[in-house]
């Protein structure tokens, strides 16, 4: 049977789901992919400073995202003996984890359950419970 | 004299924090209130440049500024073969982001685009300004005012795609464009280097002025007229006062703009929308509850349009005034929302074109009309009941209405004669619709100026201090020649704008050919009901 791949939704902090998902992939031998999403609608309002901005804080997010947080977390995962890969996404967090677990046709989702209660997550329902209930494939969920 | 030379000195260089201290001078000393002789200085000032944009046609009284928008409307409707009424569908596609890769994610969207250019247009041009243009002019204001939106889309769109077009992607990513980018670069490009050096440098004086005085001047004086009539009108411990708003005003705007505290913007930013759909929504209520009103008043806003219905000026006086305020709200062939709309992500210039095309339709088409309908129903303009006239106030040179009003207090008495508890909701709304206008402003004058003066720190602090000190003049100086000087200031833009729109056009219509075919074609990807392979 091919590699089976695990994704890991990583919001940046929570290491635990991370630490977590690489003990479940080198058991069973499987591929891991973290999927970071940095969050942006495309229906939010701007001013002109921010539009004439944005295309350059978009570049400073991902460089910043990438260099600081999931470059040396592969490395170190990578030096575990894991395959292991990421990308970094702009947009819904629920809706880009479906979209990536579908299109990568993965096995299993890993995600913490978010420590954070922000009002937010208390009015829209927190990443976690949205992929609980809408993830096609078995959903983790690290405390 | 004194205070002359006392005031304007310092005040240039210190602003927001020392005028109080000469308004209690001035009370002392003078016993003319601040507010006139800031008046006394300004109004002598502009009054030659405001003559000279609003002179009239000879043997009429219709100002050949006006003329020349709605003629560049009409040969832009003509020349894009009525792309504003073909393109709307698609365009709300494109709002929607059915053709927008999802790589693109964080950057620019359409919608996002969209929302600012209208945030930075719609407030009190949709209020105010149709209280003036129904005051003076009449309900058939209404008439022109939709005709001028509609055909003002076609400017909107030859404008913002060549905002696009020729915008600036500067190397560390940021984006910005606007008409004296695509004055300077367009006209360059076929072969008229010089002129567009002229053009643009025109249009980006007239600009910062505009960002001064309607951008900034106009909505400062207003949103205080609001807060007064809230007060307690006469009363109001802020009536003659103008300067406590003023500084107030000029220092939440010196935070955002030159503090750089985002948060204050980003709250303004999202109230806007949510006040735009309240004032909407509060004028449906309106228009339903007094719904055996409204064939009437669309009686006579179509009769107005071509009688006057008793308005001293006739057919003339509701046009112009309609042309004027639907041009001063939705600023079609004025050339500041291009600066806005510049910064979208896209790979056809022509997209944003379309999606800018709803803009004067939201604003004028649909915002303005509301207003007009509430004030034409709200029965607040005199009439009288034999002849079905409206009753001429020669003196004030308007119609005749309870306590003599115009502008955002005309808006909020026929508001408040329906809904008792409407002016309040109204104030807020004015007051931030005032400063988000203000915001975006204080950005389109800012881009100007840097065109004109190099892009550095010290003259980008240099304008937005400026920008300040201007708040608390608008907010001190009577109606008269604060409205004046800004309507003369934008319409300026137009000047420029427009002789370039002309040269520039077939370069929008080959943009726009090649895009047409490549949709026809189906080779723009539609991202949006299909899932790639």
């Amino acid at each position: 049977m091919a590699n089976e791949l695990f994704i890991v939704a990583y919001d940046g902090v929570d290491r635990d789901v991370v630490d977590y998902a690489a003990v479940r992939a080198k058991a069973s031998g499987a591929s891991l992919h973290i999927v970071h999403v940095l969050h942006w609608s495309p229906y939010s309002f701007l001013t002109p400073q921010e539009l004439e901005e944005r295309k350059m804080r978009r570049r400073e997010e991902l460089e910043r995202a990438r260099s600081t947080l999931l470059d040396p977390l592969v490395a170190e995962l990578k030096g575990g003996g894991l395959s292991v890969d990421c990308e970094i996404r702009f947009g819904s967090p629920t809706e880009l984890i479906l979209e990536v677990a579908k299109t990568r046709q993965a096995s299993l989702i890993f995600v913490g359950r978010s420590g954070k209660s922000s009002i937010e997550n208390k009015i829209f329902g927190s990443v976690t419970l949205g992929l609980a209930q809408a993830a096609p494939v078995p959903t983790v969920i690290v405390p | 004299m004194r205070f002359r030379a006392a005031f304007l000195l310092p005040a240039l260089m210190t602003t927001a924090h020392a005028l109080p201290a000469w308004a209690q001078e001035a009370e002392d000393g003078g016993g003319a209130s601040i507010d006139q002789w800031i008046d006394s200085i300004v109004a002598p000032v502009t009054s030659p440049f405001v003559n000279f944009i609003f002179a009239s046609l000879p043997g009429t009284n219709l100002p050949w500024i006006v003329l020349w928008l709605i003629t560049a409307a009409v040969i832009f409707t003509f020349y894009f073969g009525f792309v504003q009424f073909r393109m709307v569908p698609h365009a709300i596609q494109l709002v929607r982001g059915h053709y927008t890769s999802p790589d693109a994610a964080g950057e620019v969207t359409h919608f996002q685009a969209l929302a600012t250019a209208v945030s930075g247009t719609v407030g009190l041009g949709n209020i105010a300004g149709v209280g003036v243009a129904i005051a003076v002019g009449g309900p058939g204001a209404t008439f022109w005012m939709i005709l001028s939106g509609l055909f003002g889309m076609a400017s909107k769109f030859t404008e913002c795609t060549l905002g696009v077009k020729y915008r600036e992607e500067h190397p560390d990513g940021r984006v910005s464009g606007g008409p004296m980018h695509y004055l300077k670069k367009g006209m360059a490009e076929i072969g008229k280097p010089g002129l567009g050096k002229g053009l643009a440098i025109g249009f980006a004086i007239c600009c910062v002025l505009a960002s001064w005085g309607g951008g900034n001047m106009f909505q400062a004086n207003q949103a205080h007229a609001q807060l007064v009539v809230i007060t307690g009108g006469e009363e109001s411990f802020l009536n003659g006062r103008g300067w406590i708003t003023g500084v107030i005003m000029a220092a939440i705007v010196f935070l955002v703009i030159i503090g750089g505290i985002k948060s204050i913007a980003r709250v303004t930013e999202k109230l806007v929308p949510f006040m735009g759909i309240l004032y909407l929504l509060a004028a449906l209520i309106v228009i339903i509850a007094n719904i055996d009103h409204v064939g009437a008043a669309f009686a006579e806003i179509f009769e107005g349009a071509f009688t006057g219905l008793g308005v001293a000026g006739g057919l003339i006086g509701a046009l112009i005034q309609g042309l004027r305020r639907a041009t001063f709200s939705n600023e079609a062939g004025i050339g500041s929302a291009a600066i806005a709309h510049s910064a979208v992500q896209t790979k056809h210039p022509v997209t944003e074109g379309f999606v800018s095309m709803l803009e004067p339709f939201i604003d004028t088409v649909v915002i303005c009309t509301a207003t007009a309908l509430v004030i034409t129903i709200s029965g607040v303009l005199q009439q009288d009941p034999t002849t079905g006239l409206y009753v001429w106030d020669e003196a004030a040179g308007r119609i005749a209405t309870e306590g003599g009003l115009t502008g955002v207090e005309l808006t909020s008495a026929a508001f408040g004669s329906r809904i008792s508890w409407f002016p309040y909701v109204l104030a807020v709304a004015v007051v931030l619709f005032a400063f988000s206008t203000m915001i975006s402003w204080s950005y389109y004058g800012l881009k100007a100026w840097l065109f004109l003066f190099g892009d550095n720190p010290s003259s980008e602090l240099f304008f937005k201090l400026l920008f300040c000190f201007f708040v608390i003049v608008g907010a001190a100086i009577s109606l008269g020649s604060v409205l004046d000087f800004s309507d003369a200031s934008l319409f300026a833009m137009a000047i420029f704008n427009i002789i370039g729109c002309y040269f520039l056009m077939p370069i929008v219509k080959r943009e726009m050919t090649s895009y047409m075919s490549k949709l026809r074609s189906g080779a723009i990807p539609k991202y949006v009901g299909e899932q790639p392979a």
